[in-house]
């Protein structure tokens, strides 16, 4: 389903529960219930002009049910204009064992930042 | 590096990968950082995370019930609103907890099978009886005002899902505190019997409050592991005695008296200081001992038994329009082939 469309239209939903896996320590024996909800990740704009952002997981059946399990549990006091919702295993994630050198490129690379330009310091408008 | 997906298969372990991940563990835990879910961590880490935050979870689950018992007996639609508003949160925050839960490995049927077979524990406070009207007043000051003096420091938690739920739930708890002090407040300057079925609930709530932050330091085994992983970041005690003195201030607004004559700033130690708590009373209840036990966890399993045809509906409902959308979809397919 597109983000961007139509809330109630519900389309693909995510089947399994399987989140998050440990990767080290052996987690307790899952548990799987094979009428069980997806899990979804959960989206919200706070106000027109702003980015939806991550605000938790819930799980539900299918993508309108996740929608309005989201109203009810995310925006109980108007904390959002706009909900998306994701199936929890579309979503692909970097490596969080690549140990910093997947975002090593912007080291040494001061230059692209404004403040290591000093020379032009109390030229107005600069 | 290969993009991963969020529920990736735990990869291989080995003595090297874990002595590796020791080491970024100790030092994020040093840095007074984050752990978030995809990082390595000790098993006793992720183990004792697991305990607290899915016992947490089914407290306020469990918590929905000695108020929901009085939404039908409010005394004004005004009030009734509110409580509504208020047992709503709390099953959210159980929500938001599981979620927390579950980015440690372990799936949330398990946890809600867990508290319905009694295998799990949840906090004491609940299995308690709410008596009169008076006791909404109470548990929303005392025991959302303990829940809360216990929760703020949790925001600061070190593992990153729980942190984060507990931003969001402590800015909705400080509503429940405050509608509770109104209900007292209000009581208070009612008829003297009002004043009196206050007082009386504000006598049966203080000690069981106090308790809710847990034993006395000397006799809380896991308090120290804790605190060294950053977990909870004050001891039982030291958070029992900012609580008693807050409670002091705000009694004496309330026109009520606490319950306890030893209540004492200590001028040497700078801590407030309360009478004895009768910590049998503690341990019998965490034994499923307690005045309400039996009957908080016959609620639980009967409400789940009651929703599963909703469940089941959703469930069947979900499936009719997938394989509806599927048909169409591969209609289109044909189309194109042809």
């Amino acid at each position: 389903m597109s983000p961007h469309g139509n809330p109630e239209t519900p389309a693909s939903s995510a089947t399994e529960i399987n989140r998050e896996a440990p990767k080290a320590s052996p987690a307790p024996q899952e548990h799987h219930d094979r009428g069980a909800w997806g899990l979804w990740e959960v989206f919200v704009r706070s106000s027109r002009g702003l980015s939806h952002v991550h605000a938790g997981s819930l799980h539900a059946p299918d993508a309108a049910m996740a929608l309005r399990n989201a109203r009810d549990l995310y925006t109980r006091r108007n904390e959002g204009v706009s909900i998306w919702v994701v199936p929890a295993d579309a979503i692909a994630a970097s490596d969080p064992d690549s140990k910093g050198s997947f975002f090593e490129s912007p080291q040494g690379k001061d230059y692209r930042h404004a403040t290591y330009y000093t020379k032009s310091e109390g030229v107005k408008h600069l | 590096m290969a993009a991963q997906n969020l529920q990736s298969v735990p990869a291989e372990l080995t003595q090297e990968a874990d002595a590796a991940g020791q080491a970024h563990f100790d030092r994020i835990i040093a840095e007074d950082s984050r752990i978030e879910p995809r990082d390595w961590m000790p098993a006793a880490y992720r183990k004792t995370l697991l305990r607290q935050v899915s016992q947490h979870a089914h407290s306020e689950i469990i918590g929905m019930q000695p108020e929901a018992n009085w939404i039908s007996r409010a005394p004004s639609l005004k009030r009734k609103a509110i409580l509504m508003a208020k047992v709503q949160d709390e099953a959210g925050h159980g929500l938001y907890l599981y979620s927390a839960a579950e980015t440690l490995g372990q799936s949330r049927d398990k946890m809600m099978d867990d508290l319905i077979a009694g295998k799990a524990r949840y906090s004491s406070i609940f299995n308690y009886p709410a008596l009169t009207w008076a006791d909404m007043g109470a548990i929303g000051w005392l025991v959302d005002g303990a829940a809360i003096c216990n929760q703020v420091p949790l925001c600061r938690a070190s593992y990153g899902p729980y942190g984060r739920a507990m931003v969001r739930i402590c800015k909705e708890e400080s509503f429940h505190q405050r509608q509770g002090f109104e209900i007292l407040l209000e009581l208070s300057n009612g008829t003297p019997a009002q004043k009196q079925m206050a007082q009386d609930a504000v006598n049966r709530w203080y000690a069981p409050a106090l308790m809710m932050f847990g034993p006395p330091d000397d006799d809380s085994p896991n308090s120290k592991q804790s605190m060294a992983w950053n977990i909870k970041r004050f001891s039982n005690d030291e958070l029992r005695s900012r609580f008693v003195g807050m409670m002091v201030e705000q009694v004496r607004v309330l026109g009520l008296t606490l319950p306890d004559d030893q209540v004492r700033f200590n001028e040497d130690t700078k801590k407030w200081e309360h009478g004895p708590l009768d910590w049998h009373e503690f341990q019998e209840i965490l034994a499923g001992r307690g005045p309400c036990n039996a009957q908080r966890l016959e609620r639980r399993r009967a409400a789940h038994d009651d929703g599963a045809w909703v469940r089941e509906a959703a469930a069947a409902y979900a499936d009719k329009q997938r394989a509806k959308q599927q048909a169409k979809e591969s209609m289109k397919t044909k189309e194109h082939a042809a």
